[in-house]
């Protein structure tokens, strides 16, 4: 709308005003919204009342009666759906956060290959590309469940590697450390070394400020870390014992295993997320024009220098926002585990719902637990984005 | 006077050959170790893996629809035979068998209209009057009960048919609906802005499958009592719901790139804001947002395999009912799996290239 300058504006309230009309135009529209929200809500009501649903969530107190094969915390049937349902959060978030590490891995290099000098390299990361992206990611989880469960063998006659891990359609067995109070010394260690070393990157980058003289920051870091968890270890007493897994009859002992279903979520939302991650890497590093390594070159920087200090950073720039929005693609997808039985918090519903028959509330719950996750999740990236972006005056 | 006599200096030598198979691959696979290296280790693998998969997929494989050939052949051979047996049934999925061809029919006019709408030529006000025409002739085909043909309802649809029935519809229904989201969520009035974010943004932030969810288990609570609808129109209303908020950004992100100019010179020339958008801003947004829509559209096309978890029996599904309730040739499953990945594979290829094709010749207008 434009601003007037002039003699002092009348109010005019006839129907050609600009303001008037918006005015009345936004009035209908929230009241055609409230009508059909009422109308809804009031159908819905009179539904649940013919059909003698119950509403409201007090059905979360009560026992939930169905186990949960997978969980990170203890539980058990007779335990109540509020506790069902943190298991499926917390299952939903066990799958996301390590397959959007594995993710940026994968897809990073995956990025980079299709700069490689090899032409090999160039169009096998191609093929891949293309292959993983236009296939379904449902048809890829049903797939990769499909391998798993049919094609390796059966408990007993496990694959073994190096007789520390064993494969079989039972699920992935792993040797564990033996938790004691070493392990925890040593956990707390490295804690320590992480916020020593933050403080050592602050004080590094003052100091360069302050003085022009770069101090380097990575290796310390590193070292600050292993060495805290290197002294925690060993004045917890350098603790050696591991949880080796042991064939048995029918069933490996001991060790920690993931099942069959946690690896085939893993693997599709992995592999199908990162041919779009490198596909945004590519173009991240694409977007840095040819004149920025030239000039960088021109000063005097070595290759490492120039990709670290003035491609890397313009890239990082182009590629956050999208790569953030892969990440919330991934966790979005992660609500297919449902389609393979994997107990995530949709999965979690969808029995929940079919015993209760609460369907309002089971399905708001999905939703609300993803809106937090997405909304959360943008908070952050945008606050990072933020901080990376262009300081302009 | 001394005789000179001319003598030729040495003459240089050929230039390298820089064009070529010989320095094309030297540059390509050997220029220095760790690439040579690589290169080796590629084809070492490809010797080793390759006529493995040779032989699994084609020299041992069994293509004849016998179950006990391919019984025979299991775990040296792929059994292609599953394909043979059940793609009626994997394509078509429970539609009535000998009605099949009119399915086929159908989805053939729909790709078509997909096509001939991907054609610049056909951007006209008449696309959407033949637009019309081809749905009343997909709908007239497989719904039938007219002309001889034998009534299919829907909950006998399935296959490839729904597939592209459901990408398809899904994304003409929500691109007037994305429009004017995006436009409102442009808009400076305070109600309706908020009502477009809220509206994308809780859309964007939560899974197809909720939205899903919520067509099949919670749309019948909403209608007034004694009304049914049926679920195939439930879920075709989540998906285009759920498709006109990421659209709607996708439309934004173009109306954002119209410079201020344009809509400010609308005005000098007295246009009213409806004008301004029908006859400058749309015009120019939209042709710019045309990959961004078809990338939609690709991400739709793979996302209907998602309504096999709400009991449609779609691609996906119908093949998985194919051979649930099939002993016989339930072993072969991932025959059949590699057979409807082929599929989609080949829609989704084919649409991205295009995309491509047409964000490039997008962009030469603009690098004059």
């Amino acid at each position: 709308m434009t601003a007037s300058a002039g003699p002092p504006k009348k109010r005019d309230w006839s129907l050609r005003s600009r303001a008037v009309r918006a005015l009345l135009y936004q009035v209908l529209a929230l009241g055609l919204i409230g009508l059909a929200v009422w109308f809804l809500a009031h159908n819905t009501l009179t539904n649940m009342e013919a059909r003698g649903i119950q509403s409201g969530f007090d059905f979360l107190s009560g026992p939930a009666g169905f186990d949960i094969g997978e969980r990170v915390v203890p539980y058990e049937s007779s335990d109540p759906y509020w506790m069902a349902f943190v298991i499926g959060v917390l299952n939903t978030l066990r799958v996301a956060i390590v397959g959007i590490v594995l993710t940026t891995i994968l897809g990073t290099l995956l990025g980079i290959g299709r700069f490689s000098h090899n032409a090999l390299v160039r169009g096998l990361c191609y093929a891949y590309v293309e292959i993983f992206r236009n296939i379904p990611v449902l048809l890829q989880l049903l797939m990769w469940y499909l391998i798993l469960v049919e094609t390796l063998p059966f408990p007993g006659q496990e694959k073994s590697l190096f007789g520390l891990f064993y494969l079989s359609n039972g699920g992935l067995s792993y040797p564990v450390p033996v938790w004691g109070t070493g392990q925890a010394l040593a956990a707390a260690g490295a804690v320590a070394g992480v916020a020593l070393s933050w403080w050592w990157a602050r004080r590094a980058r003052s100091l360069f400020e302050t003085t022009g003289q770069p101090r380097p920051v990575l290796l310390p870091a590193l070292g600050m870390i292993v060495g805290g968890a290197l002294v925690g270890w060993i004045v917890g007493g350098a603790p050696t014992d591991w949880n080796v897994p042991v064939p048995g009859g029918f069933s490996l002992e001991g060790g920690s295993s993931l099942t069959p279903e946690f690896l085939a979520v893993l693997l599709g939302l992995t592999l199908y997320t990162s041919s779009f991650v490198a596909e945004v890497v590519r173009a991240g590093i694409a977007s840095v024009p040819r004149g920025q390594g030239e000039a960088a070159s021109a000063l005097g920087l070595s290759k490492g220098q120039q990709m670290r200090l003035v491609s890397l950073p313009q890239a990082l720039r182009v590629i956050i926002p999208p790569v953030t929005n892969q990440f919330l693609n991934l966790t979005k997808n992660s609500s297919l585990a449902v389609a393979i039985g994997y107990p995530d918090v949709v999965s979690i519903a969808n029995t929940a719902l079919n015993q209760t028959g609460r369907a309002v509330e089971c399905i708001s719950i999905i939703m609300l637990v993803y809106l937090t996750t997405s909304l959360g999740t943008s908070a952050l990236m945008n606050w990072y984005n933020k901080r990376s972006a262009i300081k302009e005056r | 006077m001394e005789h000179a006599t001319f003598q030729p200096i040495a003459p240089r030598p050929a230039p390298v050959r820089t064009e070529g198979v010989g320095p094309w691959l030297k540059r390509n696979l050997f220029s220095n170790l760790p690439s040579t290296v690589a290169t080796l280790l590629f084809v070492a693998m490809a010797v080793w893996w390759l006529p493995a998969l040779f032989n699994w997929g084609l020299t041992q494989a069994v293509f004849a629809a016998s179950a006990d050939q391919c019984q025979a052949a299991r775990g040296s051979g792929a059994c292609w035979g599953v394909v043979t047996e059940k793609y009626r049934l994997i394509l078509f999925g429970r539609f009535p068998y000998d009605e099949q061809w009119r399915a086929l029919i159908a989805t053939a006019v729909m790709v078509g209209m997909v096509v001939v709408s991907c054609v610049r030529l056909f951007w006209k006000p008449w696309l959407g009057l033949i637009w019309l025409v081809a749905l009343a002739v997909f709908f007239g085909l497989m719904f039938g009960g007219f002309a001889g043909m034998e009534f299919v309802a829907t909950d006998r649809w399935g296959g490839l048919p729904l597939t592209v029935l459901l990408a398809t519809l899904s994304i003409v229904l929500a691109f007037p609906l994305s429009v004017a989201v995006a436009l409102g969520r442009r808009s400076n009035m305070p109600a309706i802005k908020t009502v477009c974010v809220l509206y994308v943004e809780l859309i964007r932030g939560v899974p197809l499958i909720s939205v899903l969810f919520m067509a099949s288990f919670m749309f019948p609570l909403f209608m007034p009592p004694g009304t049914s609808i049926d679920v195939l129109l439930r879920v075709l209303v989540g998906i285009t719901l759920f498709q006109a908020a990421y659209m709607a950004e996708t439309v934004r992100g173009g109306l954002q790139a119209i410079p201020k100019g344009q809509q400010e010179a609308a005005d000098t020339l007295g246009l009213s804001y409806w004008q301004a958008q029908r006859k400058i801003i749309l015009p120019q947004a939209l042709a710019m947002v045309v990959p961004g829509i078809m990338n939609s559209f690709i991400a739709m096309f793979k996302d209907t395999s998602l309504v096999t978890i709400v009991s449609l029996y779609e691609l996906t599904g119908a093949m998985s009912l194919a051979l649930n309730s099939d002993s016989d040739w339930r072993p072969f499953k991932i025959e059949a799996y590699i057979f409807i990945a082929a599929i989609y594979f080949v829609f989704c290829f084919s649409m991205s290239r295009y995309s491509l094709w047409i964000e490039h010749r997008l962009s030469t207008s603009k690098n004059r």
